[in-house]
């Protein structure tokens, strides 16, 4: 009756559902066709890191080089290039952004769920209002403010920009995690004397300490790609990774190798940060609307 | 922050009445003052930080500011909206930010449910197969899009006219179809979202119903129609709305594929906006733009806004 509920109850007895599925016929092409869709719709991505192993002879031959032997050529041109910088300008921002995000999110959350206060569904509709809102609208009196101040291609500008941008995402994100916290562990150690400050470092925080490290990965991953604030924002010294990468365009996609390269170095940790978080993806994407 | 404010005058009539009352009120007071506490920091920031810049992008569209011309910045009212009113190439502009968020949103919606759908059974590769088909949205926005221009949609050996050459197709996609190329890139980014909130939905449907009709023979597509598929209905509106205010920010796609050419033919209004303002210099119109733009996102999102929360809450009392 339930070899379908099987499946989906766990993954680490499905063994003779598998083996049972596998001998059905029609089981076995749908299995072959989303294999050959996935390997489809990965294919640029694949041929993105392999065009980074090419020497730039190979990477613009027309029909493409399939076969080849692969160097390392084009990483060492890029870190010739200058990459030291926009690397560092894109940690920094990313780290310290996330940090920040945290430092003020958290404490927002857990007003939000545990405690409400007055004006809850106010304050959570005002956080995401800002999400809804094309930043156009905003760049231009941040130019003319930030640059008054002194503060345009200053890697700080964009601490506070990437702060803003996830804030509000990391608040929706976290309070869906704080409020699966179950109450009774609460009043149980509200019971047993525990202060508030107590019960949140003993029994909140260590539960909800996954969520957060999956709001901080989204965080990571909306930093690390940000784009129209770093373009506008930045010149040389505040460059990051993104807008580094803009700098390869120059010889009109000449050097095809090269860019691949850059681009492979741009979403590697990206890349890592998201097969790792893949399962809280959704979650933080929709502002914590999916449980 | 105006009820806390307000809440100090309406308490002395009920103190004068009760003692008692009068002190429970006192610590809710300064209780509430504790639980409000560490919402201020976040709150203040992102007041300061989103706020003030939509109030000067107010004032700026009222201003006669090109930064080419210094001295000339003066008052000009409604100017700027009436100029934007009439510049063909601005409505231009709006349906091609339509036309990419909708043609996406349509396109990816579908590829992630045929996905989904697919993933949603158990077979060899599961889990590989998954995160092969959530890449494309991890990379680096600009990196995709350079990756899209140069290697798959380029004149003279991209793999797309490549693959397509057995059938006699040889085209310039991007200064042909700029606008599709630019929405099939973003397709490419925005299909492993939609699959995986889909899947999620998938995931979270209740099979006891699905086995009893089945027993009662009900057919797999029937099941789909009559089940699966009203059950996805706000994981799929979910999708498309959250997918939508995301796309209504594009740019590194359009910047990097197309510059919005030739033309306007493929610029949607962040990257008119942003041409105006960063090359044309010209602040007071596209602070106009800011407002026209942010004014037609309120009302559209507002709109969305309340079918999802209609659709989650409903759904989940019911469930």
């Amino acid at each position: 009756m339930s070899t379908s509920t099987e499946t989906r109850a766990s993954s680490t007895t499905v063994d003779g559902v598998e083996i049972t599925r596998r001998s059905n016929p029609r089981g076995v092409l749908l299995t072959v066709f989303t294999w050959i869709l996935a390997l489809g719709f990965f294919f640029p991505v694949l041929w993105m890191v392999l065009t980074a192993f090419k020497k730039e002879s190979d990477a613009a031959t027309n029909p493409p080089t399939f076969i080849f032997t692969p160097t390392l050529e084009q990483f060492k041109e890029v870190f010739d290039a200058g990459i030291g910088t926009p690397l560092m300008n894109s940690l920094f921002a990313t780290i310290v952004s996330t940090i920040l995000v945290l430092a003020l999110g958290v404490p927002a959350a857990f007003a939000l769920s545990l405690r409400p206060v007055r004006k809850t569904q106010d304050a959570l509709f005002f956080f995401i209002s800002t999400k809804m809102l094309p930043i156009v609208a905003a760049i231009i009196p941040l130019y003319v403010i930030v640059g008054r101040i002194g503060m345009l291609d200053n890697i700080w500008t964009l601490v506070i920009l990437y702060t803003a941008m996830n804030l509000p995402i990391a608040v929706w994100m976290m309070r869906s995690f704080f409020l699966e916290v179950p109450s009774e562990l609460l009043e149980a150690a509200s019971i047993d004397g525990a202060s508030l400050w107590t019960s949140v470092r003993e029994v909140i925080l260590p539960l909800i300490s996954p969520g957060i490290a999956a709001t901080a990965l989204i965080c990571v991953i909306f930093s690390w790609n940000e784009f129209f604030f770093a373009v506008n924002m930045t010149a040389v010294n505040a460059q990051t990774m993104p807008v580094f990468l803009t700098g390869f365009m120059s010889g009109q996609g000449l050097y095809w190798a090269q860019l691949s390269a850059a681009s492979v170095l741009a979403a590697l940790p990206v890349v890592i940060c998201g097969w790792i978080a893949q399962n809280k993806l959704v979650r933080g994407l929709s502002f914590g609307a999916i449980k | 922050m105006a009820t806390a404010l307000a809440q100090p005058g309406a308490d002395p009539q009920p103190r004068s009445d009760e003692p008692l009352k009068s002190h429970r009120d006192h610590i809710s007071r300064a209780e509430g003052w504790r639980r409000r506490g560490p919402l201020l920091p976040a709150l203040i920031f992102m007041i300061v930080v989103t706020q003030i810049p939509f109030v000067f992008t107010l004032f700026y569209s009222t201003q006669s500011w090109n930064l080419v011309r210094p001295g000339s910045r003066s008052f000009v009212g409604l100017d700027n909206y009436f100029a934007v009113f009439t510049d063909g190439q601005f409505w231009r502009v709006t349906l091609n930010t339509i036309v990419l968020i909708v043609g996406t949103v349509l396109a990816s919606v579908i590829l992630g449910l045929i996905f989904a759908l697919l993933l949603d059974r158990k077979f060899l590769g599961r889990g590989i197969v998954r995160t092969l088909l959530i890449t494309p949205f991890l990379v680096t926005p600009v990196a995709a899009a350079l990756l899209w221009k140069t290697s798959l949609l380029s004149p003279t050996n991209g793999l797309v006219n490549w693959a397509l050459s057995p059938f006699g197709v040889h085209t310039d996609w991007l200064s042909q179809y700029p606008l599709m190329s630019v929405i099939a890139e973003l397709v490419w980014q925005w299909t492993p979202f939609m699959m995986l909130l889909i899947l999620a939905g998938l995931q979270s449907m209740p099979h006891d119903i699905s086995e009893a009709a089945r027993v009662d023979g009900a057919t797999s597509f029937r099941l789909f129609r009559e089940l699966t598929l009203p059950h996805l209905r706000r994981f799929i509106e979910l999708g498309a709305v959250l997918g939508a205010i995301y796309l209504v920010n594009t740019f590194d796609a359009v910047y990097m594929m197309t510059s919005g050419g030739p033309g306007v033919s493929s610029a949607n209004l962040p990257f008119y906006i942003y041409q105006r303002a960063f090359l044309g210099f010209d602040i007071g119109q596209a602070a106009a733009m800011g407002v026209v733009t942010v004014i037609g996102t309120i009302v559209v999102a507002s709109l969305a806004l309340r079918l999802i929360f209609k659709s989650f809450t409903g759904n989940e009392e019911a469930a």
